[in-house]
């Protein structure tokens, strides 16, 4: 019998918790893959932030750390500092990474860290309800922005791939989504480079990926895949923002 | 070995690098930048990592990230610096990950100054984050003890997985004193749970969360259980001439020293007044204070605070005396102010 699909062996055979249609999985999976096939699960430590994916690192099969809401960065900055050789993750949400942890995102891009964020903009807080996120759109309505988000209260999304990209530091910087079949490949592919990018030593590396949250977007997982492409992908566009060929 | 001259805050930052610490995360601040400044100069010749951080919740979540590899690492700062690191704090004690986290203190609240103070004693040894839990808080009174105490803080440290603070005075960071450098440690205990690639092994977690209430309740208690233990084995003090004395009186870091003078000078003149010094501000010197309290008639704390040791004395002495409390904050007592002080309780007491 031949094996045409099977669990990757970075993915633990733990079931996700996640809600039904929500593409955190989708984007677990992608992250295994690659580090699968880069053969580096024994290298490996990811870091998982507050949100969602704080369990994460029941579902990854290699060196786990969970950070404080935000900190994730400057953890992962400790670890590869001491340990050069190691491949040294984050996984984050957009609350966790362009809120409250902002600084130490910006920063670990600016010294230009050998380490990869995978950056989840689901455009809202997942985990503690549904509140507004600095990427929620305007108009969007979540928890504490009820009659949708408005300029003159709460000023304007932010674009992380696009302000990152600006730094030296960053070596790649890119924007994918996983809405759609052909955009997972691109995300997987993008992954793959941007842990290339750390491991070559050329600096910092982020993918961007749009995702869905459709409990708290109060949508059925095909109208959140839909919702997805037409409202976030004009406001954040796709592609690569920075890619640093070898030094 | 040779005696060398050095100021308080080198002498903690080469007690470290005779220990081991491999790396060393911070912001600055006086009167605590020395130790940074020292640390930038010698790691990049030693191969060592130095990380100048964005803030300090930064420079404690790379420690967090360092230790957690199972390495020797560090952080120093003063009070302002200790308030962000306090979030870091509390988790690196549940996570039970062993660092070193220097507090060389100044006077607050808010800015403050950048005067010597004691006024972070409740924020040591309360813990200063959120959730119950403790570090082992270790207060040096000479230039010698900041860096044989960056030594000793890193093998309690490693000996029962908690980061361990030194907390001195600003002054103690500024003097210079001759110092005896120690043999480099080359020896560390094993940390089988660091996460450093899952190379032949099981992977590592790193975590503190704990969703289910009752393993919440129980990871609770281990903290608790290895805090009884830290608190029966390592209370640590220095006393000097308690048995005879009618009124002792309690005094940590460079204090302690002026308060010494300043017992002596009184002692001369007939009081019987004698003094122990905390060298661990937690777990604190319960039993030398109990064992003090079976014979003295009052105990005096001297403090450069408004007053939070003297809680600590107050809870030890249990009633069995009266506790008294004099402290300055911005200005350090004189040893004749302190004399004045401990003469007027005595003529007022009778003894
Ligand atoms: C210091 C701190 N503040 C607030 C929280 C509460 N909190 C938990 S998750 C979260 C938001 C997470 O949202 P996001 O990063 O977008 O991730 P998602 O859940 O959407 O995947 C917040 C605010 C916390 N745990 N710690
Ligand atoms: S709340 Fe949203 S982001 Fe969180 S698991 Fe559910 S769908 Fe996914």
């Amino acid at each position: 019998m031949k094996i045409v699909a099977q669990r990757p062996e970075s993915l633990t055979p733990a079931k996700f918790h996640y809600c039904p249609g929500c593409t955190h999985g989708i984007i677990h999976r992608l992250v295994a893959e690659c580090i699968d096939e880069l053969n580096m699960r024994e290298n490996t430590i990811g870091i998982c932030p507050v949100g969602c994916s704080v369990l994460a690192y029941d579902y990854f099969n290699f060196d786990m750390l969970e950070a404080a809401h935000g900190r994730a960065p400057a953890i992962a900055t400790g670890i590869k500092r001491i340990l050069p050789d190691r491949c040294v993750f984050t996984y984050q949400g957009d609350g966790d990474l362009a809120s409250i942890g902002m600084a130490e995102i910006v920063h670990a891009s600016a010294r230009g860290e050998k380490i990869t964020v995978i950056f989840v903009n689901n455009a809202v807080y997942g985990m503690t309800g549904g509140q507004m996120a600095p990427t929620t759109l305007l108009g969007q309505v979540t928890t504490t922005s009820p009659y949708g988000r408005k300029v003159e209260e709460t000023g304007y999304p932010i674009r992380m791939a696009e302000l990152l990209a600006i730094n030296e530091g960053s070596a790649y910087i890119s924007r994918m989504s996983v809405n759609n079949p052909a955009n997972v490949t691109k995300t997987k592919k993008s992954i793959k480079k941007a842990l290339q990018t750390q491991m070559k030593g050329l600096g910092f590396s982020m993918v961007e990926i749009l995702s869905t949250c459709p409990t708290n977007w109060g949508l059925g997982p095909m109208d959140a895949l839909k919702w997805l492409e037409e409202n976030m992908i004009p406001y954040y566009p796709l592609g690569e923002f920075k890619v640093k060929e070898a030094l | 070995m040779k005696k060398v001259l050095m100021k308080g805050n080198e002498a903690i930052a080469e007690g470290a690098l005779t220990a081991g610490c491999i790396a060393f995360f911070g912001y600055p601040i006086t009167p605590s930048s020395e130790i940074a400044e020292y640390m930038a100069r010698k790691f990049p010749l030693l191969g060592g990592t130095f990380v100048q951080a964005e803030s300090e919740l930064a420079a404690i979540s790379m420690v967090y990230g360092g230790a957690s590899t199972g390495f020797r690492v560090m952080t120093a700062t003063s009070g302002p610096g200790i308030s962000l690191k306090s979030e870091g704090i509390s988790f690196l004690a549940e996570a039970e990950l062993p660092c070193l986290i220097v507090n060389i203190s100044r006077g607050g609240p808010g800015l403050g100054g950048i005067q010597p103070a004691q006024s972070d004693y409740w924020q040591a040894t309360r813990g200063g984050g959120h959730g119950d839990f403790q570090i082992i808080v270790l207060a040096p009174s000479s230039v010698q003890e900041m860096l044989d105490f960056a030594m000793e803080a890193f093998d309690l440290a490693d000996k029962y997985r908690i980061p361990v603070m030194v907390m001195a005075e600003g002054t103690l960071g500024q003097m210079m004193e001759p110092v005896i450098p120690r043999e480099k440690v080359t020896q560390f205990i094993g940390k089988p749970w660091a996460i450093n690639g899952c190379k032949d092994r099981k992977p590592n977690i790193v975590n503190t969360l704990h969703l289910s209430p009752e393993f919440l309740e129980e990871r609770n208690h281990v903290l608790g259980d290895k805090y009884k233990v830290i608190k029966a084995n390592e209370q640590r003090a220095e006393t000097y001439w308690t048995e005879d004395a009618d009124l002792v009186v309690v005094a940590f870091g460079l204090m302690s020293r002026i308060v010494k003078k300043a017992v002596m000078e009184v002692r001369k003149r007939g009081h019987k007044v004698g003094l122990i010094r905390p060298i661990t501000l937690w777990p604190f010197p319960v039993e030398h204070i109990k064992k003090a309290a079976e014979t003295a008639k009052m105990f005096l704390s001297v403090e450069i605070s408004m007053g939070q040791m003297v809680d600590d004395v107050r809870l030890a002495v249990n009633g069995k005396a009266p506790v008294e409390f004099y402290g300055r904050i911005g200005m350090i007592p004189s040893p004749e102010e302190i004399a004045d002080q401990i003469i007027k309780l005595a003529e007022r007491e009778g003894f």
